[in-house]
């Protein structure tokens, strides 16, 4: 599948270590869902996903996830957080943030640098052109 | 009821067969964020076709004059304006980065010369007015033809200004600005069939507003939870009636629609509807809420019936019958055996939206690889077809795809594997008369037309 991740509905739970456990002998409840991945190719996917996200929550549409969505667009920044940390660690560097990392959290202290700058655009819909 | 899945009939008898007709917008690989197009809308007599991006730009279309002596001129769409119409902000105050994105454009119906369309963004909604000026005055008193202000002291005759005319300039201001009414991200505007309030709608709520009021808005529907924790749905989609002025409709994150008469409470939080599809609950997986999410409602334009978009399907609903829909299409059922890789993705979460034709007889919706596909509700067919730089030879009839789901892939099936979901349709518009009908694909707007016609 080519498709890039949108960063706003990333989900920390997924990102979660996986296990390595091998289902052991199938009891009746599992052969159900053996016999449901036949008939349901939508259970069959379920499956696939808890094999690789069995952290995963139990209610996909609860309120965590809903709550996120509801949150789209907010950035962490702190200036007096900022200048507190700059002058402590005075002629170091503060740790940057992890390439990937796009919820603010713990203890990484926000940068300016960290804000993509959004400026309006100047430039006309090529739409038009 | 259940309109054949993924099958392509080739078009015959009244089926329509489309044609090429133009394609607007870069061609490069590389496609700039705010190239996307994130809205698209005809007007009332389908003769402008505005569209929105993400990057907060608003371009109009018009149709040209068809008796221009050219035999082959049927009516193509050319740049009739284009500007800016909201930029990037920052509420400091929530910490909140508020995008340019043009959710949605609606237009009012047209009382005078100028033309006038709602565009929102996630916070704000602005009413623009776009009118043409083809004279201009000359032989002011005061200033001179540059401009630059004369010398009272030395004007020694009054003159009448002359109007002269000039290039045809199309201007567009903001009229009206609406804004500070939402909390949430608005989702949806409907303009009211009384032509003089319209609706905004944002995850949980829905404001009524008077398009002559901006500081002031009256809240009709709120579904927020005291307590956040408890919050299972949002608002996904609303639109008023297109005859009741008291009627709207909005759409939930869980498949159900609610109906709301405006004249039976201030707060219309108890629906006078409330139309779900009973699900069987031993074929409930992880995935059921997620597919079920409606991402668009739409009244039919008679008024008798709406359809929602859900992550497969494009269902029909008769406003009489609230316990099922009259007619379910499947769009791309193919992609249920594929819902954890698009989970993984996050394009299980994309929101397609769907059109009805003029008459009601037909509707369409997009799908991925640049696919769209259309359902005759007479005739019961269906065909998916493609919006495609290799197919844009003018005039070209577009030929129908078919997406192959079995082991054996026939001479130009595409298999489901091989679709590329990073181009996705998720907006369509269908002229409100005509068989023209506009497909946006990522930076691309392509227009298609019936041969017949």
């Amino acid at each position: 599948m080519k498709c890039q991740k949108k960063k706003y509905r990333r989900r920390g739970d997924r990102r979660s270590t996986m296990s390595a456990e091998v289902p052991e002998a199938a009891s009746a409840e599992e052969q159900k869902e053996m016999e449901d991945k036949v008939t349901s190719p939508e259970k069959a996917e379920e499956a696939k996903l808890k094999a690789r996200y069995p952290h995963l929550g139990q209610k996909p549409g609860g309120s965590d996830f809903l709550r996120k969505r509801l949150q789209k667009g907010q950035k962490y920044f702190d200036s007096g957080d900022y200048n507190m940390a700059k002058a402590k660690m005075k002629n170091k560097q503060l740790p940057a943030a992890a390439p990937d990392k796009t919820e603010v959290t713990g203890d990484y202290i926000p940068t300016p640098q960290d804000l993509p700058q959004r400026k309006p655009s100047l430039v006309a819909s090529k739409l038009a052109g | 009821m259940a309109g054949a899945g993924g099958g392509g009939c080739p078009a015959g008898g009244n089926d329509f067969q489309w044609c090429f007709s133009q394609v607007k917008g870069a061609v490069d690989e590389d496609v700039a964020e705010a190239d996307i197009i994130s809205t698209v809308e005809f007007n009332y007599s389908g003769d402008l076709l505005a569209t929105g991006d993400k990057g907060g730009r608003v371009v109009i279309f018009q149709r040209e004059q068809e008796n221009k002596g050219r035999a082959h001129s049927r009516g193509e769409y050319n740049v009739y304006s284009t500007f800016q119409s909201h930029e990037p902000e920052f509420d400091y105050l929530k910490s909140l980065e508020i995008e340019e994105k043009i959710n949605k454009i609606r237009w009012l119906p047209q009382q005078n010369a100028a033309h006038f369309l709602l565009s929102t963004n996630d916070k704000t909604i602005k009413l623009w007015k776009i009118s043409e000026r083809d004279k201009r005055a000359e032989g002011y008193n005061l200033k001179d033809e540059d401009g630059r202000l004369r010398d009272p002291f030395r004007i020694t005759a009054l003159r009448v200004p002359i109007l002269k005319p000039m290039d045809l300039m199309v201007e567009a201001s903001p009229r009206r600005i609406f804004a500070n009414a939402h909390t949430y991200h608005i989702n949806s505007i409907s303009v009211n069939s009384d032509h003089e309030t319209y609706l905004s709608a944002d995850d949980l709520r829905i404001n009524l507003w008077h398009l002559e009021i901006t500081d002031r808005s009256f809240n009709i529907v709120d579904i927020k939870p005291a307590n956040m924790e408890e919050l299972t749905e949002v608002i996904t989609a609303a639109e008023f009636h297109p005859h009741q002025c008291n009627v709207l409709v909005y759409s939930s994150s869980k498949g159900t629609i609610r109906l709301c008469d405006m004249r039976s409470s201030a707060l219309c939080d108890r629906h006078a509807k409330f139309f779900e599809e009973p699900e069987d609950p031993s074929s409930r997986s992880f995935f059921s809420e997620i597919i079920s999410s409606i991402s668009d409602v739409k009244f039919s334009h008679n008024g008798r019936y709406m359809m929602t978009r859900d992550y497969l399907s494009v269902k029909v609903w008769d406003l009489n019958m609230e316990g099922r829909p009259v007619e379910t299409h499947q769009v791309h059922e193919y992609l249920r055996s594929k819902l954890c890789s698009l989970y993984e993705n996050d394009c299980i979460f994309d929101k397609f939206e769907c059109c009805w034709n003029g008459s009601d007889s037909a509707i369409m919706t997009g799908s991925y690889n640049n696919f769209f596909r259309m359902f005759d509700r007479n005739t019961r067919r269906d065909v998916t077809l493609e919006a495609s730089r290799e197919n844009s030879k003018p005039r070209a009839s577009l030929k129908p795809r078919k997406v192959c789901t079995g082991g054996k892939r026939k001479k130009d099936e595409i298999s489901v594997d091989s679709l590329d979901f990073n181009k996705k349709i998720l907006h369509t518009a269908w002229h409100p008369m005509e068989s023209i009908i506009a497909v946006a694909a990522t930076n691309n707007l392509y227009i298609f037309q019936d041969k017949i016609n």
